[in-house]
């Protein structure tokens, strides 16, 4: 069975046959040829694969494209770029919370939904957002101190925006 | 050490960019214009006669191209031994072993054709452990163990199941022991544990029609991978080209040659077409590589004065079913077998073992976590048994400057001082200088070395040129698997030609054919050789650029400098900007000299020996050692078993630190990697089938976010390496060494009970804490101090007379008469 859904894709409008049983994280990397979000499993286990659907994240590898029509979906390309980064990505380069860096486009997605709903979690409370998210090279720290250090970041933009 | 302006500094990852916008590619990443995927069947037996394999009917599946099996390619691999077949031809040795693969045009089908390929096979009785491997008679896994192609280095025992033995004698280890006022015996284990990089293992290969091969894959050694390809497939290296695209973490896993041949193989078959190889997650566990599992045997005699006389070693490895990367993890856990102490009498066996388990490998540390595991606390318990605190019992017996090594090895000053790394543990976690002690609250410590596993004449290479903007580019085929080696290579070319780093770029994703030779991203060698590389290219660089400035401005050699991306006369101040030296220098009557600045340049180890054949004593036996320790303070829950570990503290002597932020993260990275293996990790294989029963992320724990410890800090020590690029010194695999040991000691210091077995589960530390309790309630002596199971006994006569033997199975006999 094939399916026709219109779903916005960071920002963009995409209008595509999909088949049934295709998953969300198949749809963005072997349709639409958007590869920042990961394959470490494709059973929900590892968190590679997180992007947002309408804000919220989700493992791509667990969401069926199909369940897609009238949605918005943001992943790490429409987050931003060289010269534009947004403060998470800064704050990662900072912090040196990138080593291989397979884990990251997912790290930096998952913390971006828990920033937008709690603009200054605790650590732990920060932790446990990231519990999902496999990284197995940087230990996590230098990641923690850098969702931390956007944070702040974030806090005091939007603090500047409603000024 | 003159002062450094960037190598020292934290400067952002040159690769940081990519990986943050997702914009950096990894092998998977990557879209080949009709690419057919593969699917491997694989056995289902952990040892079994192959009789036939039957293809016909998967070939009648819609959209199979390919398929390949045994009997096409009845080529060995390996890269220290030849032990492996790119498909089983008729014999399987392990749950996962490949027995044929198919490519299709989608991945749906080539898995429906797998289900289809029809094996006979006949079981054999298979060995599951690795003591039960070594029995004489004991099934052979390797009938053909003598028929193999070896490295001179590598010594198999053909008829038997030993894969390798490295004996190490030093000193009169029998009549040093019989001295000895108190003797210490114990045993320890590790299980086989998966290095579970988050991108699992990938090769993409095309074989044109022409012949040429070419591969895309995530390793760590494209060179290595194109020589053993060329070697398996009888191919002219100049027929094979080797593309490293972005690696999401390697651990020593993506080292030497995985997939590659598999892939290769199909696309044989299906000329023109590329074809995919992808592990799944479950695969990963399994079928790729995992660490080998250790059991060790420690003998500990220590003289009135509390100084070790003698120590015997027993290290037997759970190679798995080849021993084709692992041998040399034996190898390098036989001559490192002493760990970090200054042993004066060594008695010393490594014996890799071949079992029907999945493969052992290379792993972060290569053989040392491991057999640190048992050293580090042996050693704490000896101190415990002895009543001395373990931080003086380990400085008066540590490593350091004029002491020898396990091989008779002269340490020298340049050569590290483990003894400062103890000392600043100690000060920052206070562990001797503690006050009154809480209830299930405890600190431990445990010491690390390792140096660098490689073939003496392991090189490395770089080519620099400057393009025509004097940007300058350095072309490196170590792989960067986040380690930050190419940031660590710029740092150094612009500190030595003082140039800022963003005119820089490190062309750090090699293909063989156009890049420089590199032997392999393994051993935590790339900083010091890579390094070393660059600072020799830059000398040369320099050289050229000074040679056309002189000209250009009139000035000698002598008096030039470079700074500020100027060649500039030091008398007379005039001078002329790189830019218009760097592809040659043009007079202002037109007349050109000089041309394009470019050059190459070389690492390999100096003046490395080959070990004694029968006692391995060798004044240079490897180019380096890094030297650490780390200290651990935990609270033991007593209802539910699990740790609480509130402060992990690490002191390296790496050298010189080239880049703060990095090195964190390697130390950050390598202790969580350790408190992973030290308390949750396990690849358990059923010991009755052989077949994995937690190859998933669900069941295979590795630690997240709310595992890692409350505080971690990081320190260092810099005695330059004498030949390191500015005195630096490997760090990666160091850091996980001593991590599991340093937590079972903290929890011996919590609440008095020892955990042999790595990992220290929660249901381990519940069972012991209740068998202490039933113990503490018989009214058995279990003064904290003799709480140990260690046996403390005078030595025995038996323990005299047969230590002398050239027997691998000394220590197991003799336990057997003790009892
Ligand atoms: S790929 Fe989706 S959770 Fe691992
Ligand atoms: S940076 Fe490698 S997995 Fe997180």
């Amino acid at each position: 069975m094939r399916h026709t859904i219109t779903v916005r894709v960071n920002g963009v409008e995409e209008r595509h046959e999909v088949d049934a049983n295709q998953t969300l994280l198949s749809f963005l990397r072997d349709t639409l040829n958007l590869t920042g979000a990961k394959q470490g499993c494709n059973e929900g286990e590892c968190g590679s694969c997180m992007v947002l659907l309408d804000g919220k994240a989700v493992n791509g590898c667990l969401t069926l494209a199909a369940e897609l029509d009238g949605h918005e979906v943001a992943t790490i390309e429409g987050l931003g770029q060289a010269g534009a980064l947004h403060p998470l990505q800064s704050a990662f380069l900072k912090h040196h919370a990138v080593q291989c860096g397979f884990c990251t486009p997912g790290v930096v997605m998952t913390s971006l939904a828990l920033l937008q709903e709690n603009p200054k979690p605790t650590e732990l409370q920060l932790k446990t957002a990231l519990a999902g998210n496999l990284c197995r090279c940087t230990g996590y720290r230098q990641i923690l101190d850098a969702i931390q250090d956007a944070a702040k970041t974030m806090r005091a933009q939007s603090k500047r925006r409603t000024a | 050490m003159s002062q450094t302006k960037i190598v020292g500094t934290s400067v952002p990852r040159v690769d940081g960019l990519e990986k943050v916008t997702g914009a950096a590619l990894y092998t998977g990443d990557l879209k080949f214009p009709r690419m057919l995927y593969a699917e491997v069947v694989r056995s289902p037996h952990a040892h079994a006669k192959v009789l036939a394999v039957r293809v016909d009917k998967a070939l009648k599946v819609p959209g199979v191209r390919a398929v390949a099996t045994g009997r096409d390619f009845p080529f060995h691999t390996g890269i220290y031994m030849r032990d492996q077949t790119i498909f089983a031809i008729d014999r399987v040795r392990f749950v996962g072993d490949p027995v044929a693969a198919l490519a299709a045009e989608t991945p749906e089908a080539a898995h429906e054709a797998a289900q289809l390929v029809e094996v006979d096979y006949e079981p054999l009785p298979a060995i599951l452990d690795v003591v039960e491997g070594i029995k004489p008679g004991a099934p052979l896994v390797h009938p053909d163990l003598g028929k193999y192609y070896v490295e001179s280095f590598i010594t198999p025992k053909p008829g038997t199941n030993i894969c390798n033995h490295l004996k190490v004698r030093k000193g009169d280890y029998e009549g040093a022991l019989a001295k000895c006022a108190h003797v210490f015996e114990n045993t320890f284990t590790v299980p086989q544990v998966q290095h579970v990089p988050m991108e699992p293992h990938i090769s993409v290969a095309r074989v044109d029609l022409s012949g040429k091969v070419e591969v895309h894959t995530s390793a760590q050694s494209p060179f290595t991978v194109r020589h053993l390809l060329c070697h398996c497939f009888n191919l002219p290296h100049g027929d094979v080209e080797v593309v490293v695209p972005t690696v999401g973490g390697g651990f020593g896993g993506k080292a030497g040659i995985n997939l590659e041949p598999i892939a290769v193989a199909l696309a044989m078959k299906a000329p023109g077409r590329p074809v995919r190889v992808a592990a799944t997650r479950a695969e990963e566990f399994y079928a790729t590589v995992v660490r080998q599992g250790l059991t060790a045997t420690l003998v500990t005699g220590v003289d009135k004065k509390n100084k070790v006389q003698a120590q015997k070693m027993y290290y037997l490895w759970d190679c798995g079913g080849y021993g084709g990367y692992g041998v040399n993890v034996v190898r390098a856990a036989g001559y490192t077998c002493g760990g970090a102490y200054h042993f004066p009498n060594v008695w010393g066996d490594s014996i890799g073992v071949y079992t029907n388990k999945p493969v052992g490998s290379a792993y972060r540390g290569f053989g040392m976590q491991e057999i640190h595991w048992a050293l580090e606390q042996q050693m704490d318990r000896v101190a415990h048994e002895l009543r001395i605190d373990p931080v003086e019992f380990r400085l008066l017996n540590c490593l350091g400057p004029k002491k020898t090594t396990v091989t008779g090895q002269l340490l020298e000053k340049s050569s590290g001082r483990v003894d400062k790394c103890i000392e600043k543990v100690d000060e920052v976690l206070k562990l001797r200088a503690r006050g009154k002690k809480k209830p299930f609250h405890g600190k431990g410590i445990a010491c690390a070395v390792k140096a660098p596993a490689m073939p003496n004449n392991a090189a490395s290479s770089v080519i620099m040129k400057f393009a025509e903007d004097e940007m300058l580019e350095i072309l490196i085929s170590g792989i960067d698997i986040g380690q930050g080696l190419a940031t660590v290579a710029a740092q150094y070319a612009a500190e030595a030609l003082d140039l800022p780093m963003e005119r820089i770029r490190v062309r750090m994703r090699p293909r063989t054919d156009f890049s420089p030779y590199d032997w392999q991203t393994v051993a935590s060698r790339q900083t010091w050789a890579t390094g070393n590389a660059v600072l020799r290219g830059c000398e040369d660089l320099k050289r050229q650029l000074f040679e056309v400035g002189a000209q250009a401005l009139g000035a000698p050699v002598s008096r030039l400098e470079l700074k500020d991306r100027k060649v500039i006369d030091k008398k007379t101040k005039k001078s002329v900007p790189l830019a218009a030296i760097v592809v040659g220098y043009q007079f202002p009557d037109g007349h050109t000299i000089g041309g394009p600045v470019a050059t190459s340049a070389h690492h390999v180890p100096d003046g490395l020996l080959f070990l004694h054949p029968e006692t391995s004593q060798c004044s240079k036996p490897v180019a380096k050692w890094t030297f650490g320790a780390q200290g651990v303070e935990l609270t033991v829950d007593p209802e539910t078993g699990n740790l609480r570990i509130e402060r992990l503290v690490a002191c390296y002597d790496v050298g010189k630190v080239v880049n703060p932020g990095l090195i964190k993260g390697q130390t950050f990275g390598g202790i969580v990697q350790g408190v992973g293996t030290g308390v949750m990790e396990e690849l358990v294989i059923d010991g009755k089938d052989g077949r994995p029963r937690n190859a998933s992320l669900m069941d295979y724990k590795i630690p997240t976010a709310l595992d890692i410890p409350d505080k971690m800090e990081a320190f260092y020590v810099e005695t330059p390496q004498l030949d390191g690029p500015l005195g630096a010194r490997g760090i990666g695999e160091h850091t996980m060494i001593p991590t599991p040991a340093a937590i079972a000691n903290a929890l011996y210091d919590a609440c008095g009970i020892r955990i042999d077995s790595m990992p220290i589960t929660a249901e381990k530390v519940l069972k012991a804490l209740k068998e202490k309790q039933r113990r503490e309630k018989e009214g058995e002596d279990v003064q904290p101090a003799a709480a140990s199971v260690a046996k403390v006994r005078p030595p025995a006569r038996a323990t005299r007379r047969e230590a002398g033997r050239e027997r691998p199975g000394g220590v197991r006999a003799r336990r057997g008469r003790a009892k």
